[in-house]
């Protein structure tokens, strides 16, 4: 019963989302709303189920003193200071006059928010900016035609994207075929037409994959063998 | 520690501590300095090509510090760029400019800070614009850190306008949803009605006793919708869902690396418009006239694709001649 509940489960479900679809009228719109809403109260415990999970993984590490157990410790740390400011803050509101959220402007979970969480996570992301910048450097070579497109595009797309591109071709070339309009051109074009191919694979994929999962031929979504 | 890194270390905080202490407020290079800071940085290009082709490749924490400097300094640099603007920000903009005052606007905030330096600017200026021109703003997030971000976005636009401060209402001319789970079920749910994902604002008001979500039943009742994304749920989920099947005016606003992905839509009309990463929203900031950090940010980011490009032309010519020479 174990796999077969699951199975029953997904394939009543996978039916009326397909069907639903089609026919958004009774009984499968009411049916549709209604796995519509477990969907959204599943997706609500993942969360809790992801910070607790997160919480296990990093006790572990901190108390079997694994490698890199000190960046574990941070995630404590910074995961229950928050936690608390929240808590706190949104406690204080309650009973203040007006009232006021943990999220408001001036709480400390806000100030929290808005110089640590966001300022680390920003910088977290830039760092891209220098590995993208090293990388270019040392390993983008035209070593082949596909290779050589590539190159070219992201040529005409990066300088293209910024005003320098105009700036370089305005006093050579007219009006609409300056560097921004080759940008433009190049992300209207080559680039609509390989998402779009790429999307219908997806499509595809998605779909086959999908009914097999339904049919329950598919189960390794299941666990186990 | 190594010697080297701690020296780096100290220099970098010695510069940080003279700047904020130090150096008048705010600070700025003039014209003609922003040029030789420009040429400098030129000649030490030169430089670095002529290193590479000696078949001396710079190490990569040079690369790093190029970059940084590409990054960083422009912030203090005085330039006027041109900047056209492209026809998928013409397309938002003229949709948001055609909207009647009292026109409702429903605006999904699907990002998270990492994304912010592209997206809140575009965030902050579609706030002023609309509290200016007095259409009415629905709030709510796909991802659980966006209704934060729309609360910065109205904060700083009320930091720049400080009459809006006593101007705009809240339950009146805006109202944040909040969050919800469930991703792209939260969008066909809202279909059907925005009460059955959003029985309360994030305050906890009823829906029913928020004055401006009195005729508001699902997505018939919003004249324009703003997709702020970052990723999945994002933009192609609202298109799929709300725009396919609901008929719901979306336009978009997304990170560079997303923005290729959503052209498809744009050319078959599912999108009206679309404002893609740092490029985009300083476009936006243009056409509003609500010039804000990416403006700021953009010659910054020019500074710094010039640097990737000649960083890729330098390696590529170094390839090129180091393969002639084998041959």
């Amino acid at each position: 019963m174990r796999r077969e509940i699951p199975i029953a489960i997904t394939f009543i479900v996978g039916v009326v989302f397909a069907l639903a679809y089609f026919i958004p009228h009774r009984p499968f719109g009411a049916f549709e709303a209604q796995f519509g809403d477990w969907f959204g109260i599943i997706g609500a415990f993942a969360i809790w189920l992801g910070a607790l999970n997160l919480m296990k993984i990093s006790f572990i590490k901190v108390f079997r003193k694994r490698p890199d157990f000190p960046f574990a410790l941070i995630i404590i740390i910074s995961f229950l200071v928050m936690v608390f400011f929240g808590f706190y803050e949104g406690y204080k509101g309650l009973f203040a006059t007006p009232q006021f959220s943990y999220r408001d402007p001036g709480t400390g979970f806000d100030w929290m928010y808005k110089w640590v969480y966001s300022a680390l996570s920003a910088t977290m992301f830039a760092l891209l900016a220098f590995f993208v910048a090293s990388a270019s450097y040392r390993a983008f070579r035209a070593r082949n035609l596909e290779a050589t497109l590539l190159l070219v595009a992201a040529f005409f797309v990066m300088l293209g994207r910024v005003p320098v591109g105009d700036l370089l071709t305005d006093w050579i070339l007219p009006t609409g075929y300056t560097m921004s309009s080759w940008a433009d051109w190049i992300m209207s074009v080559p680039n609509t037409a390989g998402q779009r191919a790429i999307m219908i694979g997806i499509a595809l994929g998605l779909v086959s994959t999908s009914l097999r999962i339904i049919l329950g031929l598919e189960r390794t979504y299941l666990g186990g063998d | 520690m190594k010697a080297g890194e701690m020296i780096a270390t100290a220099i970098i905080i010695v510069v940080l501590l003279v700047c904020k202490f130090l150096l008048p407020k705010p600070i700025q290079l003039s014209p003609g300095l922003s040029g030789l800071v420009t040429v400098l940085l030129g000649l030490c290009f030169v430089y670095i090509f002529y290193l590479t082709m000696k078949d001396r490749p710079v190490e990569r924490r040079i690369v790093f510090l190029f970059v940084g400097i590409a990054l960083v300094v422009p912030f203090f640099m005085q330039f006027e760029l041109p900047l056209p603007i492209s026809p998928e920000v013409e397309k938002a903009y003229d949709q948001m400019a055609k909207l009647q005052p009292g026109a409702k606007v429903l605006v999904s905030f699907d990002y998270d800070p990492p994304s912010a330096p592209e997206l809140q600017p575009v965030a902050v200026a579609f706030m002023k614009y609309a509290f200016a021109h007095d259409l009415r703003v629905i709030i709510m997030g796909l991802w659980p850190q966006g209704p934060q971000q729309a609360e910065q976005a109205i904060q700083s636009a009320f930091d720049a306008e400080p009459k809006l401060r006593d101007q705009v209402k809240y339950g009146v001319d805006y109202v944040n949803l909040g969050f919800q789970s469930g991703n792209e079920f939260v969008i066909l749910r809202m279909g059907e009605g925005f009460k059955t994902q959003f029985p309360t604002d994030i305050n906890y008001t009823p829906y029913d006793s928020i004055p401006l979500l009195k005729n508001v039943r699902n997505f018939s009742n919003i004249d324009w919708a703003l997709n702020l994304s970052a990723g999945k749920p994002g933009t192609v989920e609202w298109v799929q869902i709300a725009v396919d099947r609901y008929n719901l005016h979306l336009s978009a606003a997304n990170t560079a690396v997303q923005a290729p992905m959503a052209y498809p839509y744009l050319q078959a009309g599912q999108l009206l418009g679309l404002m893609g990463g740092m490029s985009g929203a300083a476009q936006f900031e243009k056409k509003t006239g609500y010039f804000g950090k990416a403006t700021t940010y953009l010659l910054s980011q020019t500074f710094a694709h010039v640097a990737v490009v000649l960083f890729i032309i330098i390696g590529n010519v170094a390839f090129f001649r180091s393969r002639k020479e084998s041959k």
